[in-house]
């Protein structure tokens, strides 16, 4: 887990995790698709029931496995097919703004859309806006910075096999 | 002096400050019981071994090393890995080594904005020439020399392989005896389970009764803003009680005393990231639907990062503030 690497285009490209929710913003992805609309190629987007369905958790996760911006697409407030998911959403993501400003994430890393079905052409403008933003910034790569984070320590310390085999419980 | 026929236990102690030294000194009576059973062979708050004693030891030689605390410094992490080396059970003991702990929340800040802020920056101190601790020093011929103080603070299997974990801030006497008759019969869970229940705390709340299906608070209290009803669930009164996302153990020590859960137990084993799962938690337990109403709401939660991570900061996902600049949130 820990060393897995988010996708990127190359070593410098920024990628930005999306997660759209498949009533509105991901039908909207695929309308821009066969509406043949350009986007950036730096999007990984993953389908999910609901805005509300995104666990912070699926958030922070992205970026530790080296996600660069997360993106949130959801429906439009009174849209929401579970009637209040994306008002969920909204107060999730609030709070998490802030708990990752105060790690040093800034805010335009995480962004949350309301992304009605049928506009294709506003997938495509915020990924634009968003990989600009992200590319201004510059990666965050925290795979990256763990590993000089960990320059100051001795290699990871086990037990040597003979005692791993006798701590072991048996049968495990 | 060492009797070969009893295991060998040792406690060590790293970034933390006593409270599990006191939770061992807390089984009062039980302690006679622990002290027949085993031989401590390496105690340095309490008994006179050296460095140089374990070291003397063969590998694997002593059979459980309790260690407290912590990662901090270089002393620190040469400790852990010569208790690996030396012990066939090596048990982080308490929040500090389980998860970080309080001394995690200095991820939030480096090493030199540590140093310059307590050695210089702090009221109480007079250092007209900002002099910082140095890891040597010479003076009249002689060298002094002090451990390395690292960038970023680390749990002990950040560092070391770790077979137990005993959590809490501190553990209970209860937990440390369970643990070291489950340890003496063998009667273990598999490697690398924390020994507490894998249930939320609220299971172990006098107070869960009361606990309303669905949460619509307006806002969130702190304890001394509040006058508290012992006999309703914290939560429904609108205090930031963090039982939901914590791990059973303590049976509600802190709900008893009518003081919210801080969730020194950490997550239960479902949970990656329990700051994360707790936003999540608590944008889902309050009532506001526009950006401006929200804000209003979230504003009475100063110190999210403080408050979700307050024992778990290095265990997180993200591990540290990553800039290097002081964090304009949590330093106010």
């Amino acid at each position: 887990m820990e060393e897995q690497r988010v996708g990127t285009v190359n070593g410098q490209e920024p990628t930005i995790v999306a997660f759209f929710c498949t009533w509105c913003t991901y039908t909207a992805a695929d309308l821009a698709g066969t509406s043949r609309m350009k986007y950036p190629p730096n999007v990984r987007i993953i389908r999910v029931m609901c805005s509300g369905r995104v666990d912070p958790q699926f958030v922070v996760e992205a970026f530790a496995q080296g996600a660069d911006g997360v993106l949130i697409g959801g429906c439009h407030p009174g849209d929401c097919h579970y009637v209040e998911g994306n008002y969920k959403a909204l107060r999730r993501i609030a709070l998490l703004k802030r708990v990752l400003r105060t790690m040093g994430i800034e805010d335009e890393r995480l962004r949350l859309e309301w992304i009605s079905a049928s506009e294709g052409d506003k997938v495509a403008r915020v990924i634009s806006e968003m990989v600009g933003a992200v590319r201004r910034l510059g990666r965050l790569d925290l795979p990256a910075k763990r590993r000089g984070w960990d320059a100051e320590v001795l290699p990871h310390g086990g037990p040597t096999e003979a005692l791993a085999a006798a701590a072991a419980p048996d049968g495990r | 002096m060492s009797n070969p026929t009893k295991p060998q236990v040792a406690f060590y102690w790293c970034a933390s400050c006593g409270g599990c030294e006191e939770a061992v000194v807390d089984l009062a009576d039980g302690v006679l019981a622990v002290v027949d059973a085993v031989d401590i062979v390496f105690w340095p708050v309490a008994l006179d071994f050296k460095r140089s004693d374990v070291e003397a030891r063969p590998d694997g030689s002593i059979a459980v090393a309790f260690v407290n605390g912590a990662i901090r410094t270089s002393e620190q992490e040469e400790m852990a890995h010569m208790l690996r080396r030396k012990a066939q059970f090596l048990i982080a003991f308490g929040a500090c080594s389980h998860l970080g702990g309080i001394p995690g929340l200095a991820n939030l800040w480096d090493r030199e904005s540590v140093l310059r802020g307590s050695y210089s920056e702090a009221p109480s101190v007079v250092n007209p020439e900002g002099t910082l601790p140095q890891e040597s020093w010479q003076e009249d011929g002689r060298r002094v020399t002090l451990p390395a103080f690292r960038d970023t603070v680390r749990t002990l299997d950040q560092v070391v392989e770790v077979d137990y974990y005993i959590p809490g801030c501190p553990p209970t006497p209860k937990l440390l005896m369970d643990a070291v008759q489950a340890i003496l019969s063998g009667a273990l869970p598999p490697r690398g389970s924390v020994l507490a229940p894998d249930i939320a705390l609220c299971d172990q709340c006098h107070l869960k009764a009361t606990k309303p299906d669905r949460l619509l608070l307006a806002s969130f209290k702190r304890p001394h803003q509040v006058l508290i009803d012992p006999e309703t669930c914290l939560l429904s009164q609108g205090l930031l009680c963090l039982g939901p996302a914590t791990r059973a153990g303590c049976e509600a020590l802190c709900p008893h005393g009518n003081m919210p859960c801080t969730g020194c137990f950490g997550p239960t084993s479902r949970v990656h990231d329990v700051g994360a799962k707790l936003v999540s938690a608590v944008g889902s337990a309050f009532d506001a639907s526009s950006p401006d109403a929200i804000e209003a709401v979230l504003s009475t939660i100063p110190d999210p990062v403080g408050t979700f991570y307050r024992y778990s900061l290095p265990a997180s996902r993200l591990r540290r503030k990553v800039s290097q600049a002081a964090p304009a949130e949590a330093a106010q």
